[in-house]
């Protein structure tokens, strides 16, 4: 019998990239994509990077497909938009070995900051799409997606979601089979897409197109399994799974390779069933191609365009069954992250609140300064965006306002370098904020070029954030110690009025990675006044018991933030015995 | 459940107190005595004291990765407020199992919003609930990191999975130098003084 395992849905898409003889495997840390690199790191067959963005991921894996490795470049939804201009072109030339591209997206947002629905890039880029419903599935179609790369010379996408992600379930796992290197043979109206190859190119990818076609109303991935004749649903990826379990007696139309519509198997199956459901979440993807065939669904607005569309949102929109529960508590607080206790960052958002600055912000762990108590952060788009944006605000803005722009070190490497170099060669002036925790902190601590450390944990070069941006050009630079509130304030108030550009990088740890400069836990004194200035700081050590502030020891990191805002010094090291 | 019924845990608490990895070490028990199983939860910034929910689900043939309102078999809370906000998942008839720990969100914290009173009685309007000291057990054991495990060594007592599964799982799931103080963990929360009129049948 073949071996069965419990496994994550990101672990069963490493174990399938590496049972389809994978030797090169790419990325850039963002949830819900993170962990399938992370997997894939434990298999000393593959090359595993971390890249510095999307973009590079793409074009590093395009580079090891053409020269004859099958090679995954895995990314989260968003990632993909950083990706898309290499993927574009990509599609034009084709590959030689097989190259599968993992899109996570991410249906009621837990961790991005937008519900894109990355199955129009399948259409929008004419790349084959394949969508596993569960960790099973996500093993066997992503070996199945190599075989389709290499078999119509196309990159090819498996788009997984959250739950499909992070849902772990029972997997029979199969064994490696080695791939041998295709020779890479030069072949420049294939692989350089300068204007008269592409337009012959295009014509290899409208014929493409055609036998992808042919390959969706023939493949089993797309399958049938008739119940009722009255009701029938067509569904993909995750949502199969929600269907089975709230409309056990529904009809279903199973689409595994939703992109190209197989039109016929959408035709054959309508024909079947008296009313006809499509169950998806994100945008109307499958039922616009299904009206588009002149075929109607019933309730086309049942169905919420946004958030997740869980098995019990079916049961209560299809078949109008109430849970027999009663409904949730109505004053229950919610409860957002918060910054760790002796987080890096806590220091310098205070001081931002404190001066009324406008911040731009950028992704990561200090996105949370966007939210209460902290209310720090102005401004936040997308990866590397809060240079550029300060740029901007800075042309328009008048003083008493003034701004600056927020970035960690990972997300800095990822894009904000070009901003800044933008920044000192079109005359900005702008006062750039980086938090150096060394480490990409909010998906789980993976590498970033200011740890040192590749993807294998072994000693790799380390940029140095302050040189960076002396090369860039920018004069200014200053580093000074996150926990240091004096010093950052002076050299905030002094930079943020200059008419030049500079650069304040603020070293910081990672409280999670980092324990060594754990600190002995703080106590609030009696001649606590209860007038609430440390609270302002957002730390989960700091509690109330009516109007008692207190700290709860266990959570404490010792960092001395809160003894060093509080106006009256009550805060001290040495426990309740502190008076 | 033995005749193929779906049994349902929900695991509520926040980042930090060691949902993910009780979530697995009992998704492992229930894979070990045989059952299809599914485990869902999120990811990323879960770590960063937030409201956190796990979903563990097995039987014969499981489908959706994430438990309809109304069908939890157990709610397993390691924080109070976390239960009352996921009680409307119990089943009527259920149990909520819940540890005598109480976090107040930042928002009750700087006086944003206020803390829900009567959270005992409120989730009784539920389900029959159980209250676990699972953070004092862990404390008197030296390691309040621990509650979460106490508290699943409390729900094994109304499971039909056989202790060696549960050690097994303990054991593969914590580092192996936690792992004699975890398997303590576990032994007191499955002898912990049980409520007879709570204990439900499935």
């Amino acid at each position: 019998m073949a071996e069965r395992q419990l496994m994550m849905g990101n672990e069963a898409v490493a174990r399938g990239a590496w049972e389809a003889g994978v030797k090169v495997s790419t990325s850039y840390p963002g949830t819900p994509a993170t962990e399938i690199t992370e997997y894939m790191s434990a298999y000393p067959e593959v090359n595993v990077e971390w890249s510095v963005n999307e973009k590079v991921a793409l074009e590093v894996a395009i580079g090891s497909a053409f020269a004859g490795a099958r090679t995954i470049a895995s990314m989260k939804q968003v990632g993909v938009n950083v990706a898309a201009d290499p993927l574009f072109s990509l599609v034009y030339s084709g590959i030689n070995a097989g190259l599968v591209i993992i899109t996570a997206d991410e249906p009621g947002l837990h961790s991005s900051q937008n519900e894109q629905d990355n199955r129009y890039y399948a259409k929008f880029a004419q790349v084959p799409m394949l969508e596993p419903s569960d960790a099973q599935e996500a093993l066997d179609m992503v070996r199945e997606a190599f075989e389709i790369s290499e078999g119509y010379d196309t990159p090819v996408f498996v788009r997984m979601t959250t739950r499909v992600c992070h849902t772990a379930c029972v997997v029979e796992v199969g064994e490696r089979a080695e791939t041998p290197r295709r020779p890479y043979r030069k072949n420049s109206d294939k692989y350089t897409m300068v204007p008269s190859h592409a337009y012959t190119r295009h014509f290899e990818v409208e014929k493409r197109q055609t036998r992808l076609e042919a390959l969706s109303n023939t493949s089993e991935l797309n399958r049938i399994e008739m119940r009722s004749l009255e009701y029938g649903v067509i569904t993909s990826g995750l949502s199969y799974q929600n269907v089975r379990e709230a409309l056990p007696e529904f009809s279903v139309l199973k689409i595994g390779l939703t992109y190209p519509v197989p039109r016929q198997i959408i035709r054959n199956f309508a024909s079947q069933v008296r009313y006809l459901y499509v169950v998806e979440e994100n945008r109307p993807f499958l039922e616009d191609e299904i009206l588009a065939l002149g075929i109607p669904v019933e309730c086309k607005e049942l169905l919420l365009r946004f958030g997740e569309l869980p098995a019990e949102a079916l049961r209560r929109r299809i078949l109008h069954v109430k849970s027999p529960q009663k409904g949730p508590a109505d004053d229950v607080p919610k409860r957002p992250p918060q910054f760790c206790p002796g987080c890096g960052h806590r220091g310098i958002f205070h001081l931002l609140a404190k001066h009324k600055l406008i911040v731009n912000g950028d992704i990561g762990c200090y996105g949370l300064a966007a939210l209460p108590p902290y209310n720090a952060m102005d401004t936040l788009i997308c990866m590397g965006a809060s240079i550029g944006m300060d740029h901007g605000f800075r042309k328009v803005i008048q003083p008493p306002e003034k701004s600056v722009a927020v970035i960690g070190d990972s997300t800095f490497f990822h894009s904000g370098m070009t901003n800044l170099a933008n920044l000192v060669c079109n005359g900005g002036n702008s006062t750039v904020i980086i938090l150096d925790n060394r480490i990409t902190a909010m998906t789980g601590h993976q590498p970033s070029p200011a740890t040192g450390k590749d993807a294998g944990g072994t000693n790799a070069p380390r940029l140095d954030i302050a040189q960076v941006a002396r090369a860039l050009g920018v004069s200014r630079v200053f580093e000074i110690d996150g926990y240091d509130l004096d010093a950052l304030e002076k050299c905030l108030r002094e930079e943020v009025d200059r008419p030049e550009p500079s650069v304040l990088v603020v070293k910081e740890r990672c409280v999670m990675v980092d324990k060594t400069r754990r600190g002995v836990p703080l106590a609030v004194g009696k001649k606590c006044k209860s007038c609430r200035a440390c609270l302002k700081l957002g730390c989960p050590a700091l509690t109330v018991e009516g109007d008692r502030i207190m700290i709860l020891e266990y959570l404490c990191d010792g960092c001395g933030i809160c003894a060093k805002v509080c106006p009256i010094g009550a805060i001290r090291p040495g426990g309740a015995e502190n008076d | 459940m033995t005749d193929g019924k779906t049994v349902n845990v929900l695991v509520v608490g926040i980042g930090g107190q060691g949902i993910i990895l009780l979530s697995d070490i009992l998704a492992e028990a229930a894979f070990e005595s045989g059952h299809d199983v599914k485990k869902s939860e999120i990811h990323g910034l879960s770590q960063r004291g937030g409201s956190v929910i796990s979903h563990v689900r097995w039987g014969t043939k499981v489908h959706s990765p994430v438990i309809m309102d109304g069908q939890a078999d157990f709610i397993l809370a390691l924080e109070e407020i976390e239960a009352l906000r996921n009680a409307h998942v119990a089943k009527p008839g259920g149990m909520i199992l819940v540890n005598d720990f109480r976090s107040l969100p930042a928002s009750v914290v700087s006086g944003a919003a206020k803390c829900p009173e009567n959270i005992e009685s409120r989730l009784a309007e539920y389900a029959s609930v159980e209250k676990v000291p699972a953070t004092s057990i862990a404390r008197e054991l030296g390691n309040i990191r621990t509650s979460n495990i106490v508290l699943l060594g409390a729900l094994s007592r109304h499971l039909e999975i056989a202790d060696a599964f549960w050690q097994a799982a303990v054991k593969k799931h914590v580092p192996k130098k936690y792992a004699d103080l975890n398997l303590k963990a576990f032994a007191r929360g499955r002898a912990a003084e049980q409520h007879p009129s709570c204990t439900v049948m499935i």
